[in-house]
């Protein structure tokens, strides 16, 4: 299988539209245990995201990338800046000079962005962040594209994973970030990063899975 | 929601058209990116303090920009981190040569713009260093968290250390003048209502008519515990007990004590937590040898107030009472 840089434009779009979609959820999920804006500030990121998209006539996957993580990084603020931001820096840089990726290159540049968001924001896993749904991701991708599965298969699994850790963060106390402050308190809710994270691996699921069966 | 806006989206960008309106002589506001700065900056051969964060804090941070005190301010969405490359572009429209003190409030967004920001201008040759405000005794356990929130402290260190960069103190010099004052004061903030974030259109928490919440943080986040209203006699015992007994203060230290207001809490109230609180410290042997009181670190239209207190010593005193000039704090000129 490979993704070219049509697909991943086209990822993009998708992560825009499903933070759109998401927005009043992800900033409810927000104000239950943090300040009560995750929705709103991915959403005027993403919406300076697309303004990006066109225009971009160089089809290393690289750049794009990149670019997509300087304007998050200007343009997002708070915490999901800086992660995110440095999640698809990372991304650029690990698929740098790339006009097409293998599932080992998708492999490689997750492991590097979730690398990426773990040093920016030094969280562990089960500290309540985006990293409970990204890390999980990221294993199950890397266990089947090993193991040989389908592109397509080894994307929904790891979109699954994202999802299973998104709803593992709900009992657990927050030891990161904002909702940190709330202690004890902090359980019962489902953690906005990593709510948004899963959308990000779940999209990828559906952009590059569709025609790579 | 009802608020004196026009459109949600736009109210930090008209607010920055209002500062320049009305504060033109002393400041220069930016668009695109957002920053604010002294009119004379860069001062050379002065130490520049840059300092940042959400807005709907007003004043702080960018009221209090011009001589005696900032040198820029970096103004977020409300409640939001502002962003690298306003630090960047802030650190150097006001970088005079003699270095630049960061000055970050303990807030998980804030940390990580301010690192990026730093990274970014250090690698362009200027020298930063950077300094944390985490003054809130609220927050118990910091070992499990991330660690005590930047409050009150903030509009005292930016005071003290502003005054030490106009006399031209080298750059290590100022940011450990800030490390000592944050060392040194310790806070505690409490709310009778929530505010309302403009972009949410709803308020952040829900407070019963007749509750409380002790221990609020300035954007909204839950405190040490919810309870009845109570008189300001029991409710400034609540705050100030903690306090002191964190650093701790003792008997024969005179402090410097800071009743700020949240935002909609009207002077008149501040007055009366002010007369509780030199009660309580009269009645631990400490003296107030300066005050501060009224809306400085605010947080957006909640009613409620902070309280921080100060160790001083002669070298902070007289930097404290050494001229200032800014659209939010003014004496001494």
């Amino acid at each position: 299988m490979t993704v070219t840089h049509d697909d991943v434009v086209r990822w993009i779009r998708a992560f825009a539209d499903a933070i759109a979609e998401n927005k009043d959820s992800l900033t409810d999920l927000d104000s239950a245990i943090g300040d009560a804006d995750h929705g709103i500030n991915m959403h005027r990121g993403m919406t300076a995201v697309l303004g990006k998209l066109d225009g971009d006539g160089s089809a290393d996957i690289g750049t794009l990338l990149k670019t997509v993580g300087m304007t998050l990084v200007s343009s997002v603020g708070g915490a999901g800046g800086p992660l995110y931001g440095t999640l698809f820096l990372r991304l650029g840089a690990a698929a740098a000079g790339k006009e097409e990726l293998t599932d080992e290159d998708w492999v490689a540049m997750v492991t590097a962005g979730v690398e990426g968001v773990q040093s920016r924001g030094k969280a562990e896993p089960e500290d309540k962040t985006m990293v409970d749904a990204l890390i999980p991701a990221r294993d199950a991708l890397a266990t089947a594209v090993a193991a040989g599965e389908p592109f397509a298969g080894a994307l929904r699994s790891a979109a699954a994973a994202a999802e299973e850790g998104m709803k593992a963060t709900i009992p657990l106390v927050a030891r990161k970030g904002r909702a940190s402050y709330l202690g004890e308190r902090s359980a019962g809710h489902q953690d906005p990063g990593a709510t948004s994270s899963w959308l990000l691996m779940r999209t990828a699921a559906e952009t590059f899975g569709d025609h790579t069966e | 929601m009802k608020k004196l806006i026009n459109d949600p989206e736009n109210v930090v960008r008209e607010e920055l058209s209002g500062i320049t309106r009305a504060h033109g002589d002393l400041v220069e506001v930016h668009i695109d990116p957002h920053y604010i700065v002294r009119k004379d900056a860069p001062v050379q051969g002065k130490v520049a303090l840059v300092s940042g964060g959400g807005s709907g804090h007003e004043p702080m941070h960018g009221g209090f920009v011009g001589m005696g005190m900032l040198d820029a301010a970096c103004p977020g969405e409300v409640f939001t981190s502002p962003t690298p490359d306003q630090m960047e572009a802030a650190t150097k429209a006001v970088d005079g040569g003699a270095g630049v003190v960061h000055i970050v409030k303990n807030y998980t967004g804030d940390v990580m713009n301010f690192e990026m920001a730093a990274e970014l201008v250090r690698s362009e040759g200027s020298e930063v260093e950077s300094v944390l405000v985490d003054d809130d005794v609220a927050v118990q356990d910091s070992l499990y968290t991330a660690g005590r929130r930047g409050v009150g402290a903030t509009v005292l260190m930016e005071k003290i250390a502003g005054a030490a960069a106009e006399q031209r103190r080298p750059l290590k010099e100022v940011a450990d003048l800030c490390r000592k004052v944050n060392d040194n004061a310790r806070s505690m903030g409490m709310a009778l209502t929530s505010c309302t974030v403009p972009a949410a259109g709803k308020p952040t928490f829900e407070l019963g008519d007749d509750e409380m919440e002790i221990g609020i943080g300035i954007h909204g986040e839950p405190g040490r515990q919810r309870m009845k209203a109570a008189p300001a006699h029991d409710i400034v015992e609540m705050m100030a007990t903690p306090i002191v007994d964190d650093l701790p203060f003792k008997s024969g230290d005179q402090v410097l004590a800071f009743v700020n207001g949240m935002g909609g809490t009207p002077l008149i109230e501040l007055y009366i937590v002010f007369n509780e609180l030199a009660s309580f410290l009269d009645g631990r042997g400490i003296g107030i040898g300066r005050n501060l009181i009224g809306p400085y670190i605010t947080s957006l239209e909640m009613q409620g107030c902070s309280i921080t207190l100060l160790k001083l010593d002669d070298e902070l005193t007289e930097l404290w009472d050494a001229p200032v000039k800014t659209p939010g704090l003014r004496w001494g000129v």
